[in-house]
């Protein structure tokens, strides 16, 4: 008989579908797989972090995803964000440049500078990071679909300003494969898409070589519906697929691996969460050196960046996500991020206001200074129930990789939709529980207030900041020089079609001023478009 | 009769997590669902309402553009003589915007964790 049975106690499991057991010893350690492969921390297979003294040597790096409206307001965001404490900037981008068209595109109307910067030139990245020493603070840039094209733009940008880019820092999430499957924003197809990504990679090995050109995202699967155990397997099962292109096109996949980094999501059982963590650390550190044999233990470790939580917010009783994103800090960096980003309360209404973005800020600066959290190395290790947790979870990551060959691989299951299809379904059965009560949910669910009114400032929309992109670019397009757009345009579409590398004519293209759009749309002409496909 | 009821996502705005979710609640609800994914303008969503002869037209924003964005969106189904049908709005559209909306034709207004059981109520009543 089960012990819930017996002692009439609720039965308690994880969203990966472990039952939780009440008491924990090390009979169910041993049962789970043992403790052999626990590890030392900055030791293979990497379990209990990536560094052997991990926060004790660094607390994690804090970098809020912020940008709206003109590069020049973010600018100020920027700078008032790093004039509060943050340590790193991760840069929104309105969806216009996301997706590649100009401020000035009839497609672009109402969505300009929205919910992320408007950049349409070079110009506007000069603007974005005047003054910013990119030395001392890393950038992370937040593009796919368009990441090839903005890339450039920034190390143009850096170039200009006198970096030397073979030491030049930063990340682009640059992970096509998910938007796919949440988030969206893809513009070509997906083989072309991955052959830019391998552009970017083949580009930053040989030019910028401590630049981290791919940031793979479990966290938007994990959001469309993806389950904890399944963000982590798709996650590697979308690197495994840029690192065999990698190799296939005869690139360094060690090197490339060395330079890879992950972004995970944080919301749901907390225990669940780190033991996800731990499992997902050291499976990937197994996979990259017996099924890819690599040589350099950087290439092994899994870099993250790990918080957000947006899908555990509510737009019920929002001051309650204040609370909730602390949580989930707590769970971030009990599970040894290397970087902590989380959403702000306001953002299931609007993109943060300065004071909703503090909060968050000092959220993260509240764990590293008032709780010890950053005294000891992973100190859940060794624990009963987190040893067992990591072992299954382990087990469960390991299924969810399997079942995705039953679709044909990651690339056919994601361009076929069986994989949108998949994770959109549970996305449905969590609404329904959730609605029906069996997932709780405070202020949504159960201790519910009438509310009348929200207690939310909204960013309004603001058709000046539309209108003053659209005199900006017209004035660039009156004033560059018409003919060497023109000639560096056809440059990107020729290398595009022909399989050269396309970055160097990129960057030609933004040197010369071309605009987001007018790259984006030579791009286009060589690769198609995407065709989403739609299937329940 | 079943009734067909068209989603699709207007604008930009990749996030489509509500709009299927809201698609398998009314096919769960017996209606017959068109879904013509992420990335529509208003243009695409009139046409699509037209040739599939639907009964109800819903869209899913969450980039906050909302208001320009139906804005147009009307204009063009008004143009198209669609305005007998049922228009419906979801997503992230805060209070203070839904008379707005509801002035522009939009009767339906679902924000975020709206119920299932509401929105397909509202449909067959109103489609009745």
């Amino acid at each position: 008989m089960s012990r819930e049975k017996k002692d009439g106690i609720r039965p308690a499991r994880l969203e990966s579908g472990i039952d939780v057991k009440p008491v924990y010893g090390p009979e169910d350690v041993e049962a789970s797989g043992g403790r052999e492969r626990i590890g030392e921390p900055g030791a293979y297979p990497f379990t209990r972090g990536i560094h052997p003294l991990m926060y004790r040597k660094r607390p994690f790096t804090m970098r809020q995803y912020s940008g709206f409206g003109t590069a020049k307001e973010t600018n100020e965001r920027f700078k008032w964000l790093i004039a509060n404490g943050q340590t790193g900037l991760n840069v929104a981008f309105d969806l216009p440049t996301q997706i590649g068209f100009d401020s000035d595109d009839p497609m672009a109307d109402a969505e300009v500078g929205r919910v992320g910067m408007a950049v349409d030139s070079l110009l506007d990245m000069e603007d974005a990071f005047e003054g910013i020493d990119l030395e001392k603070i890393t950038v992370s840039l937040t593009i796919n679909g368009a990441a090839a094209v903005l890339m450039a733009m920034y190390f143009a940008m850096a170039e200009k300003r006198g970096y030397d880019l073979s030491t030049l820092r930063g990340t682009a999430q640059n992970d096509i494969l998910k938007e796919y499957v949440g988030r969206g924003t893809w513009v070509f197809p997906v083989e072309p898409s991955i052959r830019l990504i391998g552009d970017t990679i083949e580009f930053c090995a040989e030019k910028l070589p401590k630049y981290s050109p791919v940031s793979v995202c479990g966290y938007h699967i994990r959001e469309s519906g993806a389950l904890p155990h399944e963000e982590m397997a798709y996650a590697f099962l979308i690197a495994r697929a840029y690192m065999d292109h990698v190799i296939e096109r005869g690139l360094d996949g060690d090197e490339f691996a060395s330079r890879l980094s992950f972004n995970f999501d944080i919301h749901g059982n907390l225990m669940e969460q780190v033991a996800k963590f731990r499992a997902g650390r050291r499976l990937w550190a197994e996979c990259v050196k017996e099924e890819y044999g690599a040589k350099n233990p950087r290439s092994m470790v899994l870099g993250m960046i790990a918080g957000g939580g947006g899908g555990g917010l509510t737009i019920e009783q929002p001051e309650l996500n204040i609370v909730r994103t602390a949580y989930y800090a707590l769970a971030s960096a009990l599970s040894g991020t290397q970087t902590m980003a989380l959403c702000s309360y306001d953002e299931a209404y609007t993109i943060p206001t300065e004071e909703a973005a503090r909060i968050t800020l000092r959220t993260m600066q509240i764990l590293i200074e008032e709780t010890g959290i950053c005294d000891t190395v992973d100190p859940l290790a060794g624990s009963y129930a987190m040893e067992t947790l990591t072992n299954q979870m382990d087990e469960k990551i390991r299924d969810a990789m399997a079942k995705v060959d039953e679709w044909g691989g990651i690339v056919r299951a994601i361009s076929e939709g069986h994989l949108q299809a998949h994770v959109s379904r549970q996305a449905y059965e969590h609404e329904t529980a959730i609605r029906a009560g069996e997932i709780r949910k405070v202020g949504v669910n159960c201790y519910r207030i009438d509310e009348e009114e929200r207690r939310v400032e909204l960013h309004p929309y603001r058709p000046e900041v539309a209108d003053g992109a659209r005199k900006r670019i017209e004035m660039l397009r009156a004033e560059r020089d018409g003919a060497r757009v023109r000639t560096t345009l056809e440059g990107v579409r020729s290398a595009a079609a022909s399989r050269t590398n396309v970055m160097p004519a990129l960057m030609e293209a933004v040197t010369a001023f071309a605009t987001v759009g007018e790259i984006m749309n030579a791009l286009k002409s060589a690769f198609g478009t995407f065709k989403e496909p739609v299937r329940f | 009769m079943t009734k067909r009821v068209l989603i699709g996502k207007l604008g930009l705005d990749g996030h489509d997590l509500g709009a299927k979710v809201v698609c398998r609640a009314l096919m769960d609800h017996g209606f017959e669902v068109i879904y013509t994914g992420l990335r529509n303008s208003p243009e695409e969503i009139t046409t699509v309402a037209l040739e599939e002869n639907v009964d109800a037209i819903g869209v899913s924003i969450l980039s906050g553009a909302h208001l320009p964005l139906l804005d147009r969106l009307a204009t063009r189904l008004n143009e198209a003589g669609l305005d007998d049908k049922l228009w419906l709005v979801g997503g992230v559209i805060p209070k203070n915007d839904h008379d707005a909306v509801r002035e522009l034709g939009f009767s339906g207004v679902f924000p975020t964790g709206a119920s299932f059981d509401e929105i397909a109520d509202f449909i067959r009543e109103k489609t009745a």
